[in-house]
């Protein structure tokens, strides 16, 4: 039997490449010799896919076995492919919730600890990998081994947010979170504009566990940057509906949307009516965690509304030391190119990560769904200078048009102790992909 | 529920062996590979399996391990409801041609010694007065197609030695359940590409689970292979020479 021909494989935002998905139940046995891993394909550029000399991928997603779990402390360890919708499904029930949740529940521990996942509650809690205690890996030169932060602290520091290019993550251990219900005390407050925005999310931060907000990213002038802000907490057995929320049927988009349907005008439409939702200054109440979490996992495949040429999402952090008006200037960058964005969010971010290439940083993260078109690029580009320009950096998991040079001005120092670590683990760059060929020139 | 599970690490039987731990059954795991059975009965264990989740050593290719294998189930678990059997192997027919070795072991594995397990089995579970024996076959064993003459041969085999213990039996109160997965995604058949219909591990372990608890004879998954299946038994030799599938 020969080799099975390549196919395409996709990240996403729909971004592709050719390569060979190897899938298998034992990560162990069909890791050797192949030079990245990938779980459930939500990193929106090209993180996921194959370099193109080495097409092969390892499929993680077979390799899904609960290993260890200590209803004491709430320890978790599983294979690397086991995805979060089957860690809610399982143990949500039971009073447990990931300490860490991204924006959708499809992703595998591996992923989310190569990409060093955030959510809405960032300013308290950090990132994914904060609360990850071990990893079972199979690095370079062939070996499977463990890494925590006291045993072989380097290569665990670089393959937590290090998209997979330090070596096979086959295992992840974390600590779970109790959690009182299901439910979530959701408050949502409409807000002018983007000033008033970074003040609301800094006031929010010491009373929410968990804060986001949506961003009208048509609106100009002294209306920029308005939009919704959501805070939620746990809600407390007295508060909840007695059951657990219903597991609602979620549509599939069956076909490519024919890519005029996200236009300028139909994004000012919908905007408009979202804004205008929340017509009270302040509204609150129970809604599921579902909703409050992953309401794109409503619908499933919803990368297609973008059509064939799918999309990008640009998210940066301005660190706090540029200043409030940061975030509004990033966002006139984008309106003055005429960029329209469909999606537009903001949220602070409260500290540094653990990882050497993690993405958050004390400040403010933006975040702005783009239909992939011509000029893409060179938008990319121009929100990239302004972001140099302000000491922020850009988050590899949604990436797929960053420069390599504006890459490495954005990281300096950290892509250097990156680099470093590799060296001493792979100094033959075995481990890479389509990103780190774009980006790191390997 | 007391059930062994054999070829519960992988694919379908994993899906299989999860829904029953999910609804608090008592669980033992019958393989070859000792540390693979010990990881997928921490799995189950976690997923609510009542009591430990043991292992015991057995191996399709080896028929002596049989006997003591389902008999240690029977005794860890304190007696025996169900029997699931979801372990073989699969080949296309292009490699099955071009090794004469690979085609002889299948054929075996798949069709002489998942018997000699079943009868094994079928002994223990009349010995406790009835109980289930469930049984991965395929609809490959259904008409003599062209992709899968061999592995489909074995299925057939099996299919029918099904069919006539459960006619032998029911009356015994062993109800055998013979499953015909149609094209299932499993790991066993990635890089092939998937024909409409396709379905899922889950969705064809909901559907076996129901057919253990009704004790029906007989259940296709996903459920429209059903109607693909008549239909190609329907077919006459002429249109079966040309067709490729």
């Amino acid at each position: 039997m020969g080799e099975p021909p390549l196919s395409t494989i996709s990240g996403w935002g729909r971004h592709s490449a050719q390569g060979r998905e190897r899938v298998g139940e034992d990560l162990e046995r069909i890791s050797a010799n192949v030079s990245l891993s990938r779980g459930l394909g939500r990193s929106y550029g090209d993180a996921s896919l194959p370099s193109p000399d080495a097409p092969d991928v390892l499929n993680t997603t077979y390799a899904d076995r609960i290993l260890r779990f200590d209803e004491d402390t709430g320890l978790f360890r599983a294979e690397s492919g086991f995805a979060l919708s089957e860690l809610n499904r399982l143990f949500m029930p039971r009073g447990w919730f990931t300490p860490v949740s991204p924006g959708t529940k499809f992703v595998t521990l591996g992923g989310m600890v190569a990409a060093d996942v955030h959510g809405k509650n960032q300013h308290c809690d950090g990132n994914f990998g904060d609360h990850v205690t071990s990893l079972k890996m199979r690095v370079a030169d062939g070996r499977v081994l463990e890494c925590s932060p006291e045993q072989h602290s380097d290569l665990f520091k670089a393959t937590i947010g290090g998209m997979g290019l330090t070596g096979h993550i086959l295992e992840v251990e974390f600590g779970l979170q109790s959690i009182p219900s299901q439910w979530i005390w959701q408050e949502s407050r409409r807000i002018h504009d983007i000033d008033e925005f970074q003040e609301s999310l800094e006031s929010a931060a010491p009373n929410w566990p968990y804060t986001m907000g949506w961003i009208d990213g048509l609106a100009r002038g002294s209306r920029t940057g308005r939009g919704t802000l959501m805070c939620g907490r746990w809600a407390d057995p007295e508060q909840a509906p007695p059951k657990p929320p219903k597991t609602r049927f979620r549509p599939r988009l069956r076909f490519d949307w024919p890519s005029w349907i996200l236009n300028r005008a139909t994004i000012r439409i919908f905007n408009e009516l979202y804004y205008r939702k929340q017509w009270r200054r302040v509204s609150c109440g129970i809604v599921s965690h579902e909703s409050f979490y992953y309401p794109l996992d409503a619908i499933r495949s919803w990368n297609r509304m973008y059509g064939r040429r799918g999309f990008t999402q640009y998210q940066c952090v301005l660190p706090r030391e540029a200043g409030r008006s940061s975030a509004r200037r990033v966002l006139e960058v984008l309106t003055a190119r005429g960029g329209a964005s469909f999606l537009c969010v903001i949220k602070d971010f409260g500290r540094e990560g653990r990882g050497v290439l993690s993405f958050p940083r004390p400040g403010i993260t933006l975040a702005l769904d783009i239909a992939v078109r011509d000029d893409t690029q060179d938008l990319v580009d121009s929100l990239n200078e302004q972001v140099l320009q302000e000491g922020g950096r850009v988050y590899l998991a949604k990436d797929s048009f960053t420069r390599r040079e504006h890459f490495e001005a954005m990281e300096g120092a950290r892509l250097a102790e990156f680099n470093a670590i590799r060296d001493r683990w792979d100094p033959n760059r075995r481990f890479r992909s389509a990103l780190s060929v774009r980006l790191l020139g390997d | 529920m007391r059930v062994a599970f054999l070829g519960a690490t992988k694919g379908m039987g994993r899906a299989l062996a999860r829904l029953s731990a999910e609804r608090r059954d008592r669980i033992c795991l019958l393989g070859r590979n000792e540390v693979d059975l010990e990881r997928s009965a921490a799995d189950l264990s976690v997923r609510g399996a009542d009591g430990l989740v043991r292992c015991f050593s057995c191996d399709l290719e080896q028929v002596d391990t049989f006997a003591s294998a389902i008999g240690s189930a029977r005794e860890a678990l304190g007696g025996l409801d169900a029997v699931v059997v979801s372990a073989g192997i699969f080949a296309t027919q292009e490699e099955l041609e071009a090794d004469p070795v690979l085609a002889e072991r299948l054929v075996r594995v798949n069709f002489s010694n998942t018997v000699m397990f079943c009868e094994a089995a079928k002994k223990v579970l009349l010995d406790e007065g009835g109980g289930t024996l469930c049984v991965f076959s395929s609809v490959a064993g259904e008409r003599g197609r062209k992709p899968v003459i061999i592995y489909g041969a074995a299925k057939a085999g099996l299919t029918r030695y099904l069919e006539g213990l459960d006619h032998k039996h029911r009356a015994d109160g062993l109800r055998v359940i013979t499953v015909k997965p149609g094209f299932v995604k499993t790991s066993m058949t990635a890089g092939l590409s998937p024909p409409p219909f396709a379905g899922e591990p889950d969705a064809v372990a909901a559907r076996v689970l129901s057919a253990i608890d009704r004790g029906a004879p007989v259940v296709y998954a996903p459920a429209p292979w059903r109607y693909i299946m008549a239909i190609i038994r329907a077919m006459p030799r002429a249109i079966m020479r040309r067709v490729e599938f």
